[in-house]
């Protein structure tokens, strides 16, 4: 764990993780507590009374796939298998998206793996008519919304049929009738902006709250202090989630403070309720949505949540992960797979079984295949068709101003 | 109608919009109870309730990107920041969000803001106080950049920049608040009292956004200004005794070329001010169009009068505002050449 052998005895100190690549993965830092060790709290409860687990963790799957503790929302076989199979098919998508771009079908691609639950779990806890906004790893929230596969891929080859006409980077989503907020890319920015939906649904009198995503690394971005401060001050019906997946790019948690206390409570000086929850147990972050939801909704204010998970891939198809954590770091990571824990959960009430479950991973796969195959019938991103050069002028402004004209006739278009 | 400052004229115009439409809100630093340093929004809280005029943090991101937040959820929020030099904490919520909504999610997102902004020196501000930072903005597609020059034109183009779809920042001339300035700070202050702009409809109305107007019509040169420098602009030109048409640009971005080339094709010369500093300045915007639009009308080199490429002086603030005299001398040296 001391590693540090570069830190010399000036008293400059700069933290490393405690994993290299070559070296033995080490995460003997991450506390894991027990199903039922952190209480569930009244919708009404003070800040303060969360903030005493602040660096403890909500679990509700205990590693034996048995679901316990105050935090079991009790979900139905059907809800359950709902989660799987959204967790599953967002794995299947990834995996595909992730290989064709390997193959030059894309310009980039991010996966979530070993993180799905974090978007699914929330997703599904949310209302539909809640506003998300999310970053750019949560594409299981468009999944568990019902958005079709092939617009995304759509969007993603950036052809003809790209509801962005072409605008965005691939992963960089938007999809308004799904209450799904334009990603943007620059980090931490749709924070406070969440926060200001949040308060303009409650200055509408709306029930409709909104929820939003950041990374570990992110925190440390001047927004993220933005957002806790509207969020807190205005007491906006907002969610605001810290997805601790333990790497930004090749920077490690401890960079953006992570060492020295937990990304959740970072709520507690600004009077935040604060959860942090196993993020590879689907029905903890499932409790722990629904919980902040509902607290949210009954006009108690915001929540942060820092879900504790996995980055099980690189960052983006342009960065080998190899080159800067030890090689099989997630076969050590001690919260394990969120698909495997749920499913050993699914398996354990008797609803499920390894024979349907690889039936399941057959038929998306062939699912993914398939909408693929549709989506490059509306072009690819190489050979078109794209959407029309001249609408690289249009929605800059309501209407084309006269210098924006001119220079569409410049290129001539 | 009634005699107005550019603050009344602002705090009508908030006034009028917020009893026209309850989307409209406005807050900013010490811009709910107080009703802002500069009191344009004074009276508004106890008017239109606490949760449409409120205090916002201490945080300039936060207030632009609360502000981005609500337009997207149907809200039309006018954000004041509280004096423009304080701005860039917010730059990249405007620059890669607010500017960009509508263009990356292809109009499916828009976020009709409203920034107001005070700026421009001429008060004793120092360098934190008297910034015009607007060439920064018109440098970001996908936004308006908008400064009125009087009390009329601002409650109208205020009104019709919050009505606007598009996000505007709306830079108030601070030196103008309060009366007119011709640049001589030997002179009494005037009062827009004796101003004809000062006169205010108490009622809605709007100015145009896409136009500029010829506050002064004349053939020998023309003299382009916004802000406060139309003022400076109109006395230098009274003192030389020359037929110079002054031109008021009041939209920056996208700025008025039409009436721009008509007079300069029509004059052949051609004067550029601002308070900002010269290089890569508004000025050079304008200069360059004008030489691929109108060089074959030019008579003489156009001619910039700006503030220095320094940070605002405090001490010294009179011999960095371009003044008269400097202005005096660049019409000459235009006329001449």
């Amino acid at each position: 764990m001391k590693r540090n052998k570069n830190n010399n005895n000036t008293g400059f100190f700069v933290p490393e993780p405690a994993a290299r690549p070559g070296e033995k993965p080490d995460f003997s830092r991450i506390d894991i507590s027990s199903p039922g060790a952190v209480p569930m709290y009244k919708i009404d409860c003070a800040a303060k009374q969360t903030h005493e687990f602040a660096d403890g963790l909500i679990r509700v799957l205990g590693f034996d796939g048995v679901a316990g503790g105050d935090w079991d929302p009790k979900l139905d076989a059907s809800e359950l298998l709902e989660m799987l199979r959204l967790i599953s098919l967002t794995r299947t998508y990834d995996e595909r998206m992730f290989k064709l771009q390997r193959q030059g079908k894309m310009s980039f691609y991010m996966k979530s793996l070993g993180e799905e639950a974090v978007a699914v779990a929330a997703a599904k806890a949310l209302d539909d008519e809640d506003m998300v906004f999310p970053s750019y790893r949560q594409q299981g929230i468009l999944f568990s919304r019902g958005r079709d596969m092939v617009d995304m891929m759509c969007h993603c080859i950036s052809n003809s049929r790209d509801n962005l006409k072409g605008r965005q980077l691939p992963v960089h989503y938007s999809w308004a009738e799904g209450n799904f907020f334009s990603i943007s890319g620059n980090l931490c920015t749709q924070f406070p902006q969440a926060v200001g939906w949040a308060m303009a649904s409650a200055a509408k009198g709306e029930t409709a709250i909104a929820a939003s995503w950041i990374g570990d690394g992110t925190t440390a971005e001047g927004d993220f202090h933005a957002a806790l401060t509207l969020a807190s001050v205005y007491r906006a019906p907002v969610i605001l989630n810290v997805v601790n997946n333990q790497w930004a790019i090749s920077t490690y948690a401890g960079i953006a403070g992570g060492d020295q206390a937990s990304f959740a409570s970072r709520g507690i000086g600004y009077g935040l309720p604060t959860l942090r929850v196993d993020g590879n147990d689907a029905l903890a972050v499932y409790a722990a949505t629904k919980w902040a939801a509902k607290r949210a909704r009954s006009g108690h204010g915001a929540t942060l949540i820092e879900t504790v998970t996995y980055r099980g891939e690189s960052h983006s198809t342009s960065d080998d992960p190899g080159k800067y954590r030890p090689k099989d770091e997630v076969k050590s990571w001690p919260l394990g797979d969120p698909l495997e824990r749920l499913k050993d959960h699914l398996i354990g009430l008797g609803t499920w079984d390894d024979k349907r479950h690889e039936k399941m991973l057959t038929e998306q796969a062939e699912l993914v295949r398939l909408a693929y195959k549709e989506a490059e019938s509306f072009g690819t991103l190489r050979e078109g068709p794209l959407s029309p050069t001249a609408s690289i002028f249009d929605d800059v402004y309501v209407e084309q101003p006269w210098h924006i004209r001119r220079q569409r006739q410049d290129l001539g278009v | 109608m009634a005699r107005m400052t550019m603050i009344k004229a602002i705090n009508s115009a908030l006034d009028n919009l917020m009893q026209r439409d309850e989307t409209v809100c406005s807050f900013g630093e010490d811009a709910g109870y107080f009703g802002g340093v500069f009191g344009c929004t004074e009276g508004l809280q106890a008017k239109h309730g606490l949760n449409r005029v409120f205090d916002a943090p201490i945080n300039e991101a936060a207030i632009i990107a609360m502000a981005i937040g609500m337009a997207s959820n149907g809200l039309r929020p006018v954000a004041e920041i509280q004096f423009s030099d304080y701005i860039f904490p917010g730059f990249d919520q405007i620059v890669s969000e607010l500017s960009r909504i509508r263009y990356r999610t292809a109009g499916s997102f828009t976020t009709p803001v409203t920034i107001r902004t005070p700026c421009g020196g001429g008060i004793y501000g120092g360098q934190t106080h008297s910034m015009s930072p607007e060439a920064f903005f018109t440098h970001i597609p996908g936004i308006r950049v908008v400064m009125p020059s009087n009390p009329y034109d601002a409650k109208g183009m205020l009104i019709a920049s919050v009505e606007c779809d598009d996000p505007v920042i709306f830079f108030e001339p601070k030196r103008l608040y309060n009366g007119p300035f011709d640049g001589d700070p030997h002179k009494p202050a005037l009062a827009w009292s004796s101003h004809e702009k000062g006169e205010v409809p108490t009622d809605h109305y709007t100015v145009s956004i896409d136009k500029a107007e010829i506050v002064r019509a004349g053939s020998e040169l023309t003299i382009l200004a916004y802000g406060t420098m139309v003022h400076v602009a109109q006395e230098s030109v009274r003192v030389a005794g020359v037929d110079a048409e002054v031109i008021d640009l009041r939209t920056l971005l996208p700025y008025d070329m039409q009436t721009i080339a008509k007079s300069v094709n029509k004059t052949g010369r051609c004067v550029v001010l601002h308070e900002a500093p010269r290089t890569s300045g508004f000025g050079a915007e304008l200069i360059a169009q004008i030489q691929e639009d109108c060089f074959y009308a030019l008579e003489a080199p156009v001619v910039r009068v700006t503030g220095w490429d320094t940070p605002y002086p405090h001490a010294h603030e009179w011999a960095y505002f371009p003044g008269q005299e400097r202005v005096i001398r660049a019409i000459k040296q235009v006329l001449e050449g």
